[in-house]
């Protein structure tokens, strides 16, 4: 084994500063291929018409040749009719706003349940900050299909919820949450809680605690010293942490299909209709295209906190 | 004191919130009654049936195999975008790097696999490559979006841990890729272990990507599951649900125990160091 090692280590120390290249360009060649290129070809395809073939568009350039005259020519189609398609429906229009309506629920759902959660963790025993944290990330490593599906049981009619409420009185028949929009909030709360507990933890974790016994010694009560000195310095992490559950919120299928109803539009669920249901790849396009729109500037907010976190950490 | 009072009181709430739901999904996987939520006795027939369900077990082992292979994938690939970003400085394209390190983290699913798809699409018209789609599109698929998660673990591991050892070993006269492998990796070793089983679960997890990349015949676990649950909950999947939870429980359980003991002997090692100096 030791021999493999040294063989292997002698080798690549040969390759020197030339092996430093290849460290960068092998997953950047890789991004580049399968997350960069794809979206330019969506960007393409969402101006192309959908036809009956395979695949089932249009091709946006075409050779032309003319026969008689001896020539031939480079022709371009770009057909935006999707896009006015897009605008002219109320459907996809109610869809967007129902996106982001129940995006921005979720995440202050997520912020109201957390934040608490984030904060009583940093302010207990540094020995049991750990393993706190620990039950806060491990639903995470469930399935999240599993954990909607545990929903379902509940929120339904004749559930759990739906039961206990006959049994105890408050209502007379049976209760179904389930295929409303409500149910959506739950489940997706749910699945998202533990992305805003994370960076919310980090950045109360660091606190610095003698700047609230400084405020306190001055005279300062503990909610206003929590409104001046607590939320002004962990306003990064409810940035993080909302950034992290508004962005996939927006596009989600999963949740809204199993637990919402049939009127519960969202974005998510149109583009998979119309890419599966209709098979109609350009409209389905030009959605995805219309989201990436949306969600461009929360995405460069995202990327330039992220940045800023890995600069300090180091 | 009151306020500690509310503290502890939404911390309970919370983890309720987070618990009770499976808890429940549990109980009810032993349930005798075909309908989930009236409970008419205790049984375990319906892990017997999850035994016998041929589609289930052959969806799981399809899963389990392109979670192996993405999962090893995506810390290869992962451990060099977290060096790359973290020990090389500036170098040109750095900000489109680290840009599409940072995006999938929170691209929509939707986004993701009808783009994946239609590069695939392209990709076939094009160059012949792949053919058709399946087991491959779908490991490509998820290797792509789980790298950004190993890259941000690497890349946060590298970034709060101590470059003296490589300098020190720089000075004596190692180079890069010698110092790479007998000092970087040892050290980074449980985020590369995190970071493998982090992308595993992910790609386990996964039903909107899988279900634009894959072709016929190549259906993953949670597609299956997607399907049955969107017929109506069975008590199947409660057992399933409940084997998986067990799983996880374990894993997670055993890797924290490990991680512990190894940093316990890495500070003991480090104290006899500093005495024996």
């Amino acid at each position: 084994m030791r021999t493999v090692v040294s063989i292997l280590v002698s080798g690549l120390s040969r390759i020197g500063l030339w092996g430093r290249g290849v460290v960068v360009a092998i997953p950047y060649l890789w991004l580049m291929l399968f997350f960069l290129v794809p979206f330019l070809i969506v960007f393409g395809i969402s101006f192309s018409e959908s036809i009956i073939a395979q695949p089932p568009y249009s091709s946006l350039v075409e050779w032309l040749t003319d026969e008689d005259a001896g020539t031939s020519k480079l022709q371009v189609l770009l057909n935006i009719s999707n896009y006015f398609r897009l605008g002219g429906d109320d459907l996809y229009i109610l869809a967007y706003l129902n996106s982001l309506r129940i995006a921005a629920v979720t995440t202050l759902l997520c912020l109201a349940i957390g934040y608490p959660m984030a904060y009583a963790i940093a302010k207990s025993e540094p020995s049991r900050r750990g393993p706190l944290m620990m039950l806060v990330i491990l639903p995470f490593w469930t399935s999240f299909l599993i954990r909607i599906y545990a929903w379902i049981g509940i929120l339904k009619g004749n559930g759990v919820i739906s039961n206990l409420l006959e049994w105890t009185g408050i209502t007379s028949g049976p209760v179904e949450i389930l295929y409303s929009d409500w149910a959506v909030y739950i489940g997706m709360t749910y699945c998202y809680l533990p992305f805003m507990v994370l960076p919310l933890y980090s950045t109360l974790e660091k606190m610095d605690p003698s700047l609230l016994e400084a405020a306190a010694d001055l005279g300062s009560r503990p909610f206003k010293s929590f409104l001046s000195i607590t939320l002004p310095l962990s306003l990064p992490g409810i940035v993080a942490g909302s950034l992290l559950v508004f962005i996939p919120a927006v596009g989600e299928f999963v949740t809204p299909e199993l637990l919402g109803g049939p009127d519960t539009l969202m974005i998510g669920r149109v583009l998979w209709n119309e890419f599966f249901a209709n098979r109609d790849w350009p409209v389905a396009s030009a959605v995805a295209i219309a989201l990436l729109l949306v969600l461009v500037v929360p995405i460069m907010i995202f990327q330039h906190v992220q940045g800023k976190q890995a600069e300090a950490g180091r | 004191m009151k306020r500690m009072g509310f503290l502890s009181w939404a911390l309970w709430f919370g983890y309720a919130f987070l618990y009770v739901p499976i808890a429940l999904l549990i109980v009810y996987s032993f349930n005798e009654s075909r309908l989930v939520t009236v409970w008419s006795g205790f049984s375990t027939k319906w892990y017997g049936e999850l035994i016998h369900n041929d589609t289930l077990l052959d969806a799981a082992l399809l899963s389990f195999q392109v979670a192996a292979v993405s999962a090893t994938l995506s810390v290869l690939l992962g451990t060099c975008a977290g060096l790359a970003l973290v020990r090389f400085g500036r170098f040109r394209g750095r900000t489109l790097f680290g840009g599409m390190i940072t995006a999938p983290l929170v691209m929509p699913e939707v986004i993701t696999g009808l783009s994946l798809l239609l590069l695939f699409v392209a990709m076939e018209q094009w160059l012949g490559w792949p053919d058709g789609r399946g087991i491959t599109t779908i490991t490509i698929a998820h290797t792509t979006f789980t790298m950004s998660y190993v890259a941000v673990v690497i890349q946060s591991r590298l970034a709060g841990m101590d470059g003296s050892l490589e300098e020190a070993a720089m000075d004596l006269g190692a180079r890069p890729a010698k110092v790479f492998f007998v000092i970087t990796l040892p050290l980074i070793a449980p985020a590369l272990v995190a970071g493998w089983l982090l992308a595993f679960t992910l790609s386990l997890d996964d039903v909107v990507v899988a279900s634009f990349v894959s072709g016929p015949g190549s259906t993953t676990l949670p597609m299956v599951i997607f399907s049955s649950v969107k017929f109506g909950i069975s008590p199947q999947i409660n057992a399933l649900a409940t084997l998986m939870v067990l799983v996880v429980a374990t894993g997670i359980f055993v890797a924290s125990i490990v991680m512990t003991r190894q940093e316990r002997q890495r500070k003991r090692d480090e104290q006899m160091a500093i005495q024996n100096g």
